[in-house]
């Protein structure tokens, strides 16, 4: 059953559009779009990568570019329209209702920017609840949970319950309880987004420090690029549902493909002002990126 | 004026349908009218088995471990009191063993089909209206085919108590479980959680705080039916306020409601103080 590619993750053109019909649309229908009668929003066009073992892969973009929605459909959380997304071998999007929840519960964990916790359980339990949906009797679950959190360094705090955690605390939890399932490979959705930018520091070291020690593939989603240089070994900027560029973040950062990625560059090193041409204007950043940032809509049933 | 050519009766149809239904199903309702009484007659002569001290005193217990505050634990103890002062003891029980009948039959019937109110959108589209039926409809409208069915007395009172009751506690087992934040649902799913377990696991622990309101609210709709149910010759305390109406006795009137209220008072501080001790510990 061993997959012994190098590569852990397969992503092979994957489509995801939200609108009022379920129909999948042809690529040739999205480019030529004046048959289409639904309105629909692209929100994942036609994306392929591929993750080898024990890398960090980064996917970068503004809100509304499709990041996060790609990664939902990974573990089919939303359901791609088309396309196929083999894990260690084995295509998520073929999988029938059982053999999807066993893939979740054993082959992949996710951390999720609003960190998903159970406000009616404790750290603990929190932390095992993966173990406790997979049937793991109550004494081993607690004891691996108990293990992983003080890794996390939050060990005094296993009775507690979420609310009484900072936001730091609680992705800490989140990162625990996705690390506990033992699974090869994670996925992290913005997950240190909401915290202020001194704990998320700390948060990324942590996490690069959990990931030399337990070796996990990730796939990591954020709109920072600082962040995305800190961990990724891989990354790709996504935009409007597509990739526009993929490399190494070294070469991205140097050959920036387009303005929207030179752009992302400037404000990572904290240049904001635009070239002299302009007159020496300060640009606002998020405004000129927004306007580029609005999703393709196909088709216009009017 | 609306002509008299277009008129059109479906009450002969109605009555013809009922009066069919007793004769078809007439041993079924006895068998159940049966066994409902003898709950409620047990149930009756165990509540009043209990002697009215070791009631206060309990009753006085359960608020001091809920309020922790000495004035909201003396006061239900001396209200309960002022129902033996006033000689309803005995008919406050019967009332009380009345109401939780109805409770417990509407938690049973109201809970689960909340809950398949929340899973299939299709069910919640058929028991809206339902619901908004029994509740707007004028309780003495249904007490009449209770009566048919299940002849005088306490068992066409329970179970006209029951209609009357069930909507609150199944709404809000609906509302609860489809409030459950998406966010935490998502992540569950994210973990392998089957529908099941998602139900069981988080979504109707987290909605639990609502469906306790829910209860609380089938309780207070099943206290208020007593007046009302004692037309069909439940007893109670209803029939002591139709009495004083019928003899225009104000101040007997005024016992019997006081009687009431308590009990409701109650009840209601009970219920919410259980409600609350669970939500604090969840959050």
């Amino acid at each position: 059953m061993q997959n012994d590619s190098e590569y852990l993750v397969e992503v092979k053109n994957i489509w995801k559009t939200f609108g009022n019909s379920k129909k999948i649309i042809p690529r040739k229908l999205i480019r030529t779009n004046i048959n289409a009668r639904d309105r629909k929003i692209v929100a994942v066009n036609d994306v392929s990568f591929q993750v080898k073992r024990g890398e960090v892969y980064v996917i970068m973009g503004l809100s509304g570019s499709g990041k996060s929605t790609l990664i939902r459909c990974l573990l089919r959380l939303i359901e791609p329209d088309s396309g196929t997304a083999l894990i260690e071998g084995k295509d998520v999007t073929a999988m029938d209702k059982r053999q999807l929840t066993e893939f979740r519960r054993t082959r992949v964990a996710m951390v999720f920017q609003h960190y998903g916790l159970l406000p009616h359980r404790s750290v603990l339990e929190n932390v095992a609840f993966g173990l406790k949906l997979r049937g793991v009797e109550r004494k081993e679950r607690e004891q691996k949970a108990a293990e992983v959190i003080e890794k996390v360094g939050l060990k005094q705090w296993e009775k507690h319950y979420p609310s009484e955690l900072s936001g730091g605390m609680q992705q800490r939890v989140g990162i625990a309880r996705a690390l506990v399932q033992d699974a090869d490979l994670l996925l992290l959705d913005e997950p240190f987004s909401g915290l202020d930018p001194l704990i998320r520091r700390e948060m990324q070291d942590e996490l690069l420090r959990l990931q030399h020690e337990f070796q996990k593939t990730m796939i990591f989603v954020t709109h920072d690029l600082n962040e995305a240089l800190r961990l990724g070994s891989h990354m790709a900027v996504m935009k409007n549902g597509a990739f526009i560029q993929e490399g190494r973040p070294h070469d991205i950062v140097m050959n920036p493909v387009d303005d929207y990625v030179k752009q992302f560059v400037q404000i990572a090193r904290g240049v904001v002002k635009d070239s002299p041409d302009k007159k020496g204007k300060i640009r606002s950043l998020p405004r000129r990126a927004s306007g580029q940032d609005e999703p393709i809509i196909v088709g216009f049933g009017r | 004026m609306f002509p008299d050519t277009c008129r059109f009766h479906i009450a002969p149809y109605i009555q013809d349908f009922v009066e069919w239904l007793n004769f078809i199903c007439g041993p079924t309702f006895n068998a159940f009218s049966d066994s409902l009484r003898i709950m409620l007659i047990n149930l009756e002569h165990l509540l009043l088995a209990i002697p009215w001290w070791l009631w206060i005193i309990v009753v006085t217990l359960l608020a001091w471990r809920m309020t922790r505050h000495p004035w909201k634990t003396i006061t239900p103890g001396i209200l309960i009191f002022t129902i033996g002062l006033f000689g309803l003891w005995e008919i406050a029980i019967e009332t009380l063993a009345i109401v939780i009948i109805s409770v417990i039959l509407s938690l049973i019937v109201g809970v689960p089909s909340g809950i398949a109110m929340a899973v299939s959108d299709r069910v919640e589209t058929v028991f809206t209206p339902v619901l908004d039926a029994m509740q707007t409809m004028p309780s003495f409208v249904y007490l009449i085919p209770a009566m048919m069915f299940f002849e005088l007395g306490k068992v066409p009172a329970v179970v006209a108590t029951f209609i009357y009751a069930v909507p609150p506690v199944q709404r809000l087992t609906n509302l609860g479980i489809r409030q459950v934040s998406t966010s935490i649902q998502e992540a569950a799913v994210a973990f392998g959680a089957t529908s099941w377990q998602l139900m069981r696991e988080v979504r109707i622990p987290l909605a639990l705080p609502s469906i306790l309101a829910g209860i609380n609210q089938t309780t207070m709709m099943a206290l208020s039916m007593v007046v009302i149910c004692s037309m069909v010759g439940a007893g109670g305390l209803g029939e002591e306020v139709i009495i004083a109406l019928n003899r225009i006795d104000v101040g007997r009137g005024f016992e019997a409601g006081w009687a009431i209220v308590v009990l409701a008072i109650i009840i209601d501080r009970l219920s919410q103080g259980v409600a609350q001790k669970w939500h604090i510990k969840s959050n």
